[in-house]
């Protein structure tokens, strides 16, 4: 008894003990879907990224096109499998009744969520940057071969290009905005399935409504400016950054506070309801 | 013996039969007696029209007009199919009465571009491929009236064209003065028919056409008109440009074969726009028999502009989502409760249980998808034409295929969102690969990133492919216009774009089945 409490009081750490970040690290770690998961990520943002990179500028035309973002494309399918675990991270504890024990372990539920909160993030950087250093790399032996050469403007992708570095930096924290945003939605939904569709709605469906309202600019411009992806994904516009609907790294608050909101929201209602 | 035989294998036919429906009934109790089922099904019908209804309401009236067209809003020019067309031309005619033909001999079509991509600043010389001249019979030289015409073209070769969407193909190749073209119309009461000739002596038929109620006396004569240069900007983003254009034909040997007397020609603008550009204007110079004829224009079905009832769906993406949730929850919630094993020992033919699973998860969302679509339609559209928005003119058949196609696409997005359910088992990764495959194709067909020629294929070879269900206005091959996702047009035809999703659906089943069968539950 004495030496419990001697240990609470211990820990006081910002992110909850480390007993808390072990144990959570310890789950993530030894679930096989974790790792199949970010490797999926890695791969599929890095193809489809290759893949965009590989269309042609032909000769003789001007192509107004932002390499960086183009080779960044597979962030936008990429978040989805990041999106995925952190779903599972909470809503698989509901599914097999791990959270009874994970509860009766480590009573204090903003301890238990921001230790899972931490190892999630610390993967997602992890597998974000392997990703998107993948991708930079695939754009820049690519693009030049499909006339995106020096000549025509068109400087190979380097990390010592200012832009260039904060949309890959950008990419990376956006992915792991994402991921919160997602354990978020997954404290407040804790079904897997109808988590990860709230999840994926709100981030797709704001661009393809977006689109149609060609002739309402005012909500367009709405959209743009708010809607998590849209917003978190100006990051990665490395041209024309005048004409931004908000600049990028104020895309990216608004992402974070997205985040930031769904988490305490779901903090909350999960302390209401112990 | 055999008869014996008969009966008892038709005996067992039977108790197979009652045995399906005993499973299929089995599964139509669990998602009828769950509330969850019944209120995800509502969900999915209601956001359906809710975001449809949304973006009708932040929809408003918008000038379609390209460079040199009149702005296409309600009560402009239509066509006899009752399609919305541009009829603009310059037209050297005479009246024609009763039978006759008319004839001529092209031997030159040249033209200017004004702006092309790769000479932003500049009018240079050149001609579109959709550039026409030739010889035409209408009734009226009213817009939108009915006609036949043969025609060189910039780069199609010799067409005969008539009533705006019809279009059959001639000899090929270009013309000049050392390859000529023949072109000759003739009229045999209310049949137009169309002759090409090389020569002049040798002539072959394009084809003929009736329209009916002709006047006696129809206008004959030649025309020249030249769509504007529509080209995507450079790759990117599908956005898409078009500038004005001219073509000048040179005409001789122009002979109207008519019984009664001869009279002359007589020159003018048809579709003329008031202060137009001095470009667009255009003009005839005759000598010696040669006739030299400029203007801009087109006499094609206007494509790329407006809005059809499809704008009023955009919810249906939302209604995706959800259906797809429900048919993945629809077999790994049994999995998570344990309840799979029961299903299984009480009907241990799995795949009846997959089939009957399937069919119960893909009618009800069929009806979510029809309920949703046929209440959003008529209102977004009252919506929509309140805010002045003009669109297009749908048939019946083509508005009852959009709305059941909006069911189907529902129906067999759940069935695939199953049969993935079934294979991974895993509520969270079944759902995130459906919507990926589903919605995300679409989501970047749309996005300012993709060059455009990339959008086509996400949107011909991944299940995205099947909203072209839901595309109501036509794609003209004579036209080049705006063809985008945004516009409501896919690259693939509805049926096929559909049969890609069925297609892929069909497949997942299969080896959903295959796997449940060697799986232990």
């Amino acid at each position: 008894m004495t030496e419990t409490l001697g240990r609470r009081g211990a820990s006081r750490c910002p992110f909850g003990s480390t007993r808390a970040l072990h144990a959570e690290w310890t789950k993530v770690r030894t679930v096989a879907g974790t790792f199949w998961l970010l490797a999926a990520a890695i791969a599929l943002t890095v193809t489809v990224g290759a893949a965009a990179a590989a269309t042609r500028c032909p000769a003789g035309l001007a192509c107004p096109v932002d390499t960086a973002r183009l080779t960044l494309t597979g962030v936008q399918l990429g978040q989805a499998l990041i999106a995925t675990l952190a779903v599972l991270v909470i809503s698989s504890e509901y599914s097999t009744g791990m959270i009874r024990i994970t509860l009766t372990a480590m009573p204090r539920r903003p301890a238990m969520l921001a230790a899972k909160a931490v190892v999630l993030v610390g993967l997602v950087l992890a597998a974000g940057a392997v990703a998107v250093a993948g991708s930079v790399l695939a754009g820049r032996v690519i693009l030049p071969g499909h006339g995106f050469t020096a000549a025509r403007s068109f400087p190979p992708l380097s990390p010592g290009d200012g832009p260039v570095l904060r949309a890959a930096a950008g990419s990376v924290l956006y992915l792991a905005l994402i991921a919160l945003l997602s354990l978020g939605i997954a404290t407040i939904i804790r079904d897997a399935a109808a988590a990860i569709g709230v999840v994926l709605g709100l981030l797709y469906l704001p661009p393809l409504i977006a689109a149609v309202l060609a002739s309402n600019p005012q909500w367009q411009h709405q959209i743009e400016r708010y809607a998590p992806m849209n917003a978190g994904l100006t990051i990665q516009d490395t041209t024309g950054l005048h004409n931004l609907p908000i600049s990028p790294w104020g895309g990216l608050g608004v992402l974070a506070t997205w985040a930031a909101a769904l988490l305490t929201g779901g903090l909350m209602l999960w302390l209401r309801d112990a | 013996m055999t008869a014996g035989m008969t009966a008892r294998r038709r005996a067992g036919e039977r108790a197979r039969q009652a045995r399906f429906g005993l499973v299929l009934r089995a599964e139509w109790t669990k998602i009828r007696t769950v509330r969850g089922w019944v209120i995800g099904m509502i969900v999915a019908a209601l956001v359906t029209v809710a975001l449809g209804l949304l973006s009708s309401l932040a929809t408003h009236s918008h000038c379609f007009a390209r460079p040199g067209q009149a702005c296409p809003g309600p009560g402009s020019i239509v066509g006899p199919g009752g399609e919305p067309v541009s009829d603009g031309y310059y037209f050297v005619r005479q009246p024609l009465a009763g039978n006759g033909s008319i004839t001529a001999k092209v031997t030159s079509l040249a033209g200017l571009i004004t702006y092309p991509p790769d000479h932003p600043n500049a009018i240079v010389s050149g001609v579109v491929p959709w550039a026409k001249a030739g010889v035409i019979i209408e009734p009226s030289t009213r817009q939108g009236s009915a006609y036949a015409a043969v025609m060189v073209t910039g780069s199609h070769g010799v067409r005969m064209q008539y009533n705006y969407t019809s279009d059959l193909a001639g000899l090929p190749g270009g013309v000049s003065a050392a390859s000529p073209r023949w072109l000759r119309l003739t009229r045999s009461g209310d049949t137009l028919t169309g002759y090409q000739s090389a020569d002049g002596t040798h002539w072959t038929e394009i084809g003929a056409v009736t329209l009916a109620g002709l006047p006696v006396t129809v206008q004959a004569g030649l025309f020249v008109a030249s769509p504007s240069y529509v080209f995507t900007t450079p790759g990117f983003g599908g956005g898409f440009a078009g500038h004005l254009t001219q073509a000048t034909a040179v005409f001789d040997h122009v002979s109207l074969q008519d019984k009664a007397a001869r009279g002359t020609w007589a020159g003018g603008g048809v579709g003329v726009i008031p202060g137009g550009p001095a470009l667009a204007r255009g003009g005839l110079k005759e000598s010696a028999g040669r006739f030299t004829v400029t203007r801009t224009g087109d006499i094609a079905p206007l494509a790329g502009v407006g809005r059809s009832i499809e704008a009023t769906l955009q919810g249906t993406f939302a209604g995706l989502i959800v259906v797809i949730v429900l048919g993945v929850m629809f077999v790994t919630a049994e999995y998570r409760r344990g309840l799979i094993r029961t299903t299984l020992a009480a009907s241990p033919r799995r795949g009846q249980v997959l089939a009957a699973k399937a069919i119960v998860i893909g009618s009800v969302s069929f009806v979510a998808g029809l309920v949703g679509a046929a209440a959003v339609v008529p209102l977004g559209e009252h919506i929509l034409r309140a805010h002045g928005v003009y669109l297009h003119p749908v048939s019946t058949l083509t508005g009852l295929r959009v709305i059941a196609g909006t069911g189907a696409l529902l129906a067999v997005t759940a069935i695939l969102a199953l049969a993935v359910g079934v294979m991974l088992r895993r509520s969270a990764g079944a759902v995130t690969a459906v919507i990926v495959a589903t919605v995300l194709p679409l989501v970047l067909a749309i996005s300012n990133v993709l060059p455009a020629g990339a959008t086509d294929w996400l949107l011909r070879l991944t299940p995205a492919a099947a909203f072209a269900i839901q595309q109501d206005v036509p794609q003209y091959s004579q036209v080049i216009a705006a063809y985008t996702v945004t516009r409501g047009y896919y690259p693939l035809t509805p049926w096929a774009g559909f049969a890609v999703l069925c297609g892929y659906a069909a497949l997942a089943l299969i080896l959903a089945a295959v796997l449940l069968r060697k799986r232990a539950a």
